[in-house]
């Protein structure tokens, strides 16, 4: 099963988020750097927040709703907060988004 | 026997082929060197000196005729290879055929010719070889204006020597900062600040949407609809390897010509090397990794076993007084750590980025004197856990400077204006420190600096402790989070004073400790540049919390709510129609009326908001801004069109103020009431302004609030007319938001600077005038209603979700 493209990078603002629905929930594409993106779980562990609209600084983002911030590379919520968040294989390529099938519960051949 | 090479391309890497070749087996081959460029090979990288003037083309060839003639190379320089034949092993070129037992490609690359109007107009030229340099050259004798498109290494040389070869140069660059593949944001602002300095102008942002002119070029339109002069263009965009041939032959080719790390391309008998190749998907555009390219290709040619490996390279400009160096990868990220070091004074950021125990990326500007010690130490992956924290010092330091909390105000100039109440630059102040005043009274006393409103207190203590040093205690007051040792006061003072109009210049020249600033400052510093320098501060919606990035309220879900604007709480029945429209049509769970005098409709669809916005804004309504740091609403009584107590048109000035100040970006948010008399049914007496109407005039009170402080308004002064009642009221909220910290309300703000600072200041009819001034000029940028912005289908796109993978059968 070959890599699904989503989009184009450009179609993320720097320091922004998208996010892409699946059969399995909503997946929050984030675009960190020029030329550097992350995806992971769109719903906070605390709430249900929407991650991909939270403030994206490093690699990290800021829940909109009560400011958990997750590591975009593990998942795991920083500081006090306990939680994780799947992260899923994503990357660029030509300018393209590419994303693992495994989100739609297929795994890459 | 000797065997037949033909080469294409008589450039950097081919001419290091034969160079090796040469050095192992002379005489082993029968060398065919074709060229496009009527020369042989020269030192392309040195074109930039040639331009400026400072080399000639002399001074750069690497390969004279001499040099080929003593190799017995068969030299057909100025002829096109246009095709290569795989089957009968033969090249052709405009003047014949030759033979090859080996073929070498290495045509390099072309520019990139962005597929604009007018890009073939005369007076348009690309960057690549020496005829374009004296095109150039030729160009710039005649003076005039010059626009550089692309803002990358090409670009910045042509611009550099354009400019000194006396041409009036502008750069457009599409993204946000200068050389983004090699730089960062601050360093990128460095550089355009230096080369501002020598005169060139540099937009960034900048979309270039045609080149106009008749028979020549004569100017070029951006996207914002904006003219720029232009006697010649010049086209710096990027560059495509040069793989015509190649695919057209059938080889493969993917962005590049597709070779193995031993340089042979799908046919064996056919290798290429430089800027035409791909490598394990990768491209190059540095002569570094080329060289040992060539050094491969030679091998492999000989038939000794050798194999390519990528290594890091460096880069440089080469543009005098542009001093920069960056190497490795340089994205911040939580594995990683940044090691930041600036010096505001003269000019230096460095920024190590090591991941683990290793440095894995440098970016450097302003002092690149340790950029190969570092670069080395990329290259090698080094363990640095040792020198860890002397490292960002270099090689010869290794004691290890503390990072200097003071650089900033140490920085100023002495005309710098620390306190804008009593206008008192920073020389006077450090005059009167140096005559003896010890103490922050002294200052006070000798020079009014921090006399009044006390905002620049902070800065006044620094410069105390600059000028006497350890002599001096300052109580540390705090700073706005962990990326600045500044308060937000001082932080505010600074911009001003320093005239910092960018978020990478807020950084740079106030010394931050981070890359890129948090969530915790970015979004203020984002609101204080906007909020001094309206015209020149592009808004940063990256830095805004969610709610002004999409322009509705984020509720618990994930939904949204919508909250059209409702002019003093007056409403219509074609209003209330389209609303109830709306509702209806968007499934809208609930509709409720606020405690503001206006409808919410809560639970919409992000995805729907666009075109929820699109329907309302038929019916004239705009948004309510009422997820906004602006103004909220502005309620009101009925007044005297029906009240039989009225005293004024409360319901009318309500309006007005309504319609004058929304839209308006605020440190916090902003509510405001108007009631017509002393009954007080708006509840203005709790507002951040409150206007309560009497018989003679308006009693306009400010600093209100009715959250989780409880206040009442205080009385801020009495005026007769309505029209005075309006200019006070937009000269407090301008006063207010050129000094409130970022979410102080006016009530928090007011209990720090004092009620009768704030008295002071409006009652100067002057000062009211030139804050009048300041809002409405802010206005004429922010007064747009964001709803009818995003009711269209780019935001309908951008507000849908980037993907729908819902409906892709899971096999
Ligand atoms: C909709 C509304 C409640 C209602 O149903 O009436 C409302 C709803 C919210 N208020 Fe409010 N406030 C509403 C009137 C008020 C009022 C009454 C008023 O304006 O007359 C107050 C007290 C007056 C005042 O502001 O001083 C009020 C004091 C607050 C506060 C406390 C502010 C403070 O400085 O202490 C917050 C929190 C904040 O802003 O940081 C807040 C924050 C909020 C937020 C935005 C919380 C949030 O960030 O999500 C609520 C959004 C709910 C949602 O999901 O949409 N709301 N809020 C009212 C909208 C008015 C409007 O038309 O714009
Ligand atoms: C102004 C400028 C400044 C630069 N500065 C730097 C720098 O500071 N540092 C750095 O590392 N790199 C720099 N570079 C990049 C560097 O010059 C290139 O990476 C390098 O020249 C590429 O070498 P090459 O042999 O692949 O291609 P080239 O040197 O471009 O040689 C290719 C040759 O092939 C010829 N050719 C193409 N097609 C055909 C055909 N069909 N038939 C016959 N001949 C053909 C072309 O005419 C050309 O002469 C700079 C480039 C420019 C233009
Ligand atoms: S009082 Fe305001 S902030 Fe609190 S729940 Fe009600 S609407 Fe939300
Ligand atoms: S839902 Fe994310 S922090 Fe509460």
């Amino acid at each position: 099963m070959s890599w699904i493209d989503i989009g184009a990078l450009n179609d993320i603002p720097l320091r922004g988020a998208r996010r892409v629905k699946t059969p399995l929930g909503c997946i929050a594409v984030f675009r960190t750097d020029e030329a550097e993106v992350f995806a992971t779980a769109n719903a906070c562990p605390h709430k249900g927040g929407p991650l991909s609209e939270g403030i994206v600084h490093g690699r990290k983002v800021t829940c909109p709703l009560h400011n958990w911030v997750f590591d975009l590379e593990t998942g795991e919520a920083q500081g006090a907060d306990e939680g994780r968040i799947a992260t899923y294989p994503l990357r660029v390529e030509g300018g393209r988004l590419l994303l693992d099938p495994a989100v739609l519960g297929r795994r890459a051949a | 026997m000797t065997n037949r090479l033909v080469i294409i391309g008589a450039g950097m890497a081919s001419g290091r082929v034969i160079e090796h070749l040469h050095e192992t087996d002379p005489g082993g081959w029968d060398i065919t060197l074709f060229n496009a460029e009527a020369r042989g090979n020269y030192n392309r990288i040195m074109l930039s000196p040639v331009l400026s003037g400072e080399k000639t083309y002399d001074d750069i060839v690497t390969h004279d005729d001499a040099w080929y003639a003593e190799r017995h190379i068969t030299c057909r320089f100025g002829e096109h290879v246009t095709a290569i034949d795989r089957t009968r092993k033969v090249v052709t070129g405009q003047n014949g055929e030759v033979a090859y037992d080996k073929l070498l490609i290495a045509t390099g690359s072309a520019p990139f010719i962005i597929p604009i109007e007018g890009r073939d107009l005369p007076g348009v030229i690309t960057y690549r070889d020496l005829d374009d340099t004296n095109a150039m050259i030729a160009a710039a004798a005649k003076g005039g204006k010059a626009v550089v498109i692309g803002g990358g290494l090409l670009g910045l040389e042509a611009a550099a020597g354009l400019s000194s070869r006396g041409m009036d140069v502008t750069v457009l660059h599409l993204v946000g900062h200068l050389m983004e593949r090699q730089l960062d944001e601050t360093a990128g602002y460095l550089l355009k600040k230096d080369l501002e300095r020598r005169g060139i102008t540099v937009k960034t942002g900048a979309s270039t949407a045609a080149i106009l002119g008749k028979d020549r070029a004569e100017a070029v339109l951006l996207q914002d609809k904006s003219v720029l002069g232009a006697d010649l263009v010049v086209l710096a965009v990027g560059i495509r390897p040069e793989t015509r041939l190649a695919t057209d032959a059938g080889l493969d080719v993917a962005r590049g010509i597709e070779v193995s790390a031993q340089m042979v391309t799908s046919d064996p008998d056919i290798l290429a090397v430089g800027e035409c190749v791909e490598l394990d998907g990768q491209l190059f555009g540095l002569v570094a990794p080329l060289y040992d390219q060539a050094k491969v290709a030679a091998a492999t040619l000989m038939g000794q076993g050798a194999a390519f490996v990528n290594r890091e390279t460096a880069t440089k400009l080469k543009v005098t007084g542009c001093d920069l160096f960056s190497a490795g990868d340089f994205a911040d990220g939580d594995d990683r750590e940044d090691i930041v070091f600036r010096d505001p004074a003269r000019g230096v950021y460095k920024r190590l980025v090591l991941q683990g125990d290793r440095l894995i990326g440098a970016v450097m500007y302003g002092d690149t004197a340790d950029g190969g010690w570092f670069h080395g130490l990329i290259k090698d992956g080094a363990d640095v856990s040792e020198m860890r924290d002397t490292l960002i010092f270099g090689p010869a330091f290794q004691g290890g400077r503390a990072l200097d909390p003071m650089a900033a105000v140490a920085a100023l100039p002495a005309d710098a204006e620390i306190c804008g109440c009593n206008g008192v630059c920073k020389g006077r102040i450090t005059r009167a420190i140096e005559g003896g005043a010890d103490t922050l009274d002294d200052v006070r006393a000798q020079t009014k600096a921090s006399s009044s409103c006390g905002t620049c207190t902070g800065l006044v203590e620094q410069l105390l402790a600059v000028t006497l040093g350890d002599a001096f205690d300052m109580d540390t007051p705090k700073p706005i989070c962990a990326c600045t040792d500044l308060t937000h006061e001082d932080v505010r003072r600074l911009i001003k004073a320093q005239e910092l109009k960018s978020q990478p210049a807020v950084w740079q020249e106030l010394g931050w400790t981070t890359p890129n600033g948090c969530h915790v400052c970015r979004p203020a510093i984002n609101f204080y540049l906007l909020a001094d320098w309206p015209v020149e501060y592009q808004d940063d919606p990256q830095s805004r919390f969610v709610n002004e990035r999409n322009h509705a309220n984020i509720q618990k879900d994930g939904t949204y709510s919508v909250v059209p604007r409702m002019w003093g709480g007056l409403t219509s029945a074609t209003e209330l129609r389209a609303i109830a429209d709306a509702a209806e049509k968007y499934d809208v769970p609930t509709v409720k009326v606020t405690g503001g005098q206006r409808i919410d409709l809560l639970g919409v669809r992000k995805e729907d908001l666009p075109a929820m916005w699109a329907d309302l804004g038929k019916a004239g309504l705009v948004s309510g801004h009422a997820y906004s740091k602006g103004l909220r609403t502005v309620k009101t009584c009925v007044g005297t069109d029906h009240c039989r107590f009225g005293t004024q048109d409360s319901t009318g000035l309500g309006v007005k103020l309504e319609q004058r100040l929304w839209g308006s970006w605020t440190p916090h948010k902003v509510k405001m009431a108007v009631s017509g008399c002393p009954r007080n049914c708006a509840e203005a007496t709790c507002k951040d302004v409150g206007i309560v109407c009497v018989d003679s005039g308006y009693e306009i009170g400010v600093g209100g609030a009715a959250g989780m402080d409880l206040r009442l308004t205080e009385p801020l002064v009495k005026v007769e007319t309505e029209a005075e009642a309006m200019e006070y009221t937009v000269a407090f909220v301008q006063l207010y938001r050129e000094n409130a910290r970022y979410l102080d309300r006016p009530y928090k703000w007011i209990a720090r600077v004092g009620l009768d600072w704030v008295r002071d200041r409006l009652a100067d009819a002057a000062e009211r005038r030139r804050l009048v001034a300041a809002f409405d000029l802010s206005q004429t940028i922010y007064q747009k209603d964001p709803w009818a912005e995003r009711a269209d289908e780019d935001a309908a796109r951008a507000f849908a979700p980037l993907a729908d993978l819902t409906l892709e059968a899971a096999e």
